[in-house]
């Protein structure tokens, strides 16, 4: 692959991507394609965006070889690109501030936007908080559940959380309620969307700001081993960690790209997330994309115990990259991610979101079945404090069924 | 020329306006649907917009939203759907259409789908999350099929877009009333009047109104600059009260009006 210009002028990666909205957003998502196109062009826009990724979010991240875990491993050597240091704790803050920026370029101060896990209500509220804009986020009432400490942080920095019923009260239902919302306020408001999902231009322009973290492993490697990497290992939402964190080095053909699913309770159960590995194409939040649904194209909910996960969808690119094999994607189970959230934590002291503990999983596997002389870059990120709380009741739980057994 | 553009033929020569009613199919049941659909026709309608359930309606408000969802619980499925509107067409004699979401249609297959609907004796789609930009994808087979696709302008959009949507056309063109999604609303904006006059203008095709559509009020106001309605929640919630009565008073409109 030496060239690689993906989307067409349509924001289509193959069959995938595209703009399958109401009439009443396109209006919208053209301008916002223009004034994207206008803003990449601009020394200053970027100047600022820098300036801001620097001094506010604390980039550029460290790339850490984390030597126990290789150890343990027992294979390749594995790196950490560590996006859960950045400022708000997750890569989402790379995305949040490119598009923030973008909104007041086009006169737009209000803002909306979808969350999963509350990181990217977070990371968005957070950057509302800095610019001065106005903020409201649409939340699955599941989730709100599952992150509460999250919900107060986003009031604390002035957003309004609005709870999201429909559904399965998780990603899905918030990102329809969000669009929604859009389209009755499309005028004064931007749509913050937080991952490489939805119609042209956000899957291309959400990759783009995410990139920086691949732009930033790709330097770091090559000072430091003269080489590039032989694995990126990255956990896939709606996929934009690792479409960030990919996308510098897609032509690079000795680099395979791994990402990697929520597998929930099992690929073969009806609870999982794992659109690439079991979905088929179809058509979703503006979007063509591997989707769960069933015969007659419903949409089927997804399940994983992590918060940002939990999204029947995947990106347009990824999709293609699968397709096209030029990526490989697989799945980890609820439980193997909490137990690789527990090795991380004690064997070098780094407390992983749950998302990016099924990257860890990935990473420890790959990497027993590679040489010591090789090497992996896993995107740790986010970092694990928001999910603390809901890995402690799941692990009480666990014990008393334990227990529970043994009387049996 | 097919069943839409003779209807629309017709009422332009009786000088009348259109009234389209949206129903979900599968609410209350698809071993309804025939009974209503020919209830509807019975009441006055130009047209019938008959929707398909879909998990995620991103362009619906709550009470298509919960219809939908009723729908869904009674297992309708698309196939079902078109075997309905099959037995239905042997009976209803005025312009049928489809209205659903990509997705469902996607899974089904296009050119099966395609086909199927023209067997059935569906006369046009409206597609709510299918721009002019993607709809290469679906057109051509529905040309083939000599099946119209109805599109969509909205308030949002720019006249020189309205212009390009309308001349694709051939049935009639669907403009939104409202920047939002669907449900009955007391008030549309102040400035609507101006916006339904120039879609008119740029048009060469009838231009039916839809969109929070509900009292014969609206319906007065509105169709002095179009040529009919799309009525949806209204006659969606009607059917679910089962107030029938309502329902006849409410399509009864143009009748009035022209006697
Ligand atoms: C820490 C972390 N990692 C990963 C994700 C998944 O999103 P994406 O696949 O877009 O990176 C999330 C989403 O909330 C997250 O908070």
């Amino acid at each position: 692959m030496k060239t690689y210009t993906l989307p067409n002028e349509k924001g289509h990666f193959g069959m995938f991507g595209g703009r399958f909205v109401p009439e009443t957003l396109m209006k919208a998502i053209l301008e916002l394609e223009q004034e994207y196109e206008n803003a990449k062009k601009d020394f200053n826009f970027h100047t600022e965006k820098d300036r801001l990724l620097k001094e506010y979010v604390g980039r550029e991240t460290p790339l850490y070889l984390a030597e126990n875990l290789s150890k343990y491993a027992g294979g390749a050597n594995i790196y950490l690109k560590r996006e859960d240091l950045n400022h708000t704790g997750a890569h989402k803050i790379n995305n949040a501030i490119g598009q923030a920026l973008l909104a007041v370029r086009m006169g737009k101060r209000k803002i909306v936007a979808e969350t999963g896990a509350g990181q990217h209500g977070v990371a968005t509220a957070t950057v509302c908080a800095l610019l001065n804009l106005d903020c409201i986020i649409f939340m699955g009432e599941e989730d709100i559940k599952r992150q509460a400490l999250n919900v107060f942080r986003m009031e604390l920095l002035g957003a309004t959380v609005v709870s999201v019923s429909s559904g399965s009260a998780t990603l899905k239902d918030a990102v329809n309620e969000a669009l929604r919302y859009w389209v009755a306020n499309v005028d004064d408001t931007h749509y913050l969307l937080g991952s490489v999902m939805g119609p042209h231009p956000f899957p291309t322009m959400v990759r783009d700001f995410q990139s920086v973290i691949g732009k930033e492993t790709k330097e770091e490697f090559i000072l430091r081993n003269g080489c590039l990497p032989d694995a990126i290992v990255a956990c896939i939402g709606g996929g934009s960690n690792a479409m960030g964190i990919f996308y510098p080095f897609i032509k690079d053909k000795s680099v395979s790209l791994y990402g990697v699913e929520a597998a929930g309770q099992g690929i073969d159960t009806n609870f999982h997330a794992a659109s690439l590995t079991k979905g088929k194409p179809g058509v979703l939040h503006g979007s063509l994309m591997y989707l769960l649904q069933n015969d007659d194209g419903q949409i089927q909910e997804a399940h994983s115990i992590s918060a940002g996960l939990d999204y029947p969808g995947v990106g347009p690119e990824h999709s293609y990259l699968k397709d096209s094999s030029r990526a490989k994607y697989y799945a980890i189970t609820d439980d193997e991610a909490l137990e690789s959230f527990q090795l991380l934590s004690r064997l070098e002291g780094i407390i992983p979101a749950l998302e990016s503990a099924h990257a860890i999983a990935f990473a420890v596997k790959l990497a027993s079945e590679m040489e010591e002389t090789q090497n992996i870059v896993v995107c740790l990120s986010g970092r694990g404090d928001k999910d603390v709380d809901a890995v402690k009741t799941r692990m009480e739980k666990g014990k008393e069924n334990e227990s529970f057994g043994t009387i049996l | 020329m097919n069943r839409l553009e003779q209807s629309f033929e017709l009422l332009n020569e009786n000088d009348g306006k259109a009234f389209v009613p949206y129903l979900m199919a599968g609410d209350g049941g698809l071993e309804c649907l025939v009974d209503r659909l020919l209830l509807l026709e019975k009441f006055g309608a130009t047209a019938i917009e008959v929707g398909v359930p879909f998990s995620d309606p991103v362009a619906d408000g709550p009470i298509i939203q919960n219809a939908g969802i009723r729908a869904l619980k009674s297992r309708t499925t698309l196939k079902g759907i078109i075997t309905e509107l099959a037995k239905a067409r042997e009976l209803v004699t005025i312009p049928i259409i489809l209205m659903t979401y990509l997705n469902p249609i996607y899974a089904y297959g296009i050119g099966a789908f395609v086909q199927d609907i023209q067997n059935a004796g569906v006369d046009g789609c409206i597609i709510p999350d299918l721009p002019i930009e993607e709809e290469d994808m679906l057109v051509p087979q529905l040309a083939e099929a000599q099946i119209e696709l109805i599109r969509l302008v909205t308030p949002a959009t720019p006249l020189e877009r309205i212009k390009q949507i309308a001349g694709r056309g051939k049935g009639f063109l669907y403009m939104v009333t409202v920047k939002g999604i669907t449900g009955t609303r007391n008030l549309f904006q102040h400035d609507l009047n101006q916006f339904l006059r120039a879609v008119k203008e740029l048009s060469p095709i009838p231009v039916l109104a839809g969109f929070g559509i509900s009292s014969q009020e609206q319906i007065n106001e509105l169709t002095k600059y179009c040529d009919g309605v799309v009525v949806g929640s209204r006659i969606v919630e009607l059917f679910e009260k089962n107030n029938l009565s309502e329902m006849e008073i409410l399509m009864s409109i143009f009748n009035k009006n022209h006697k």
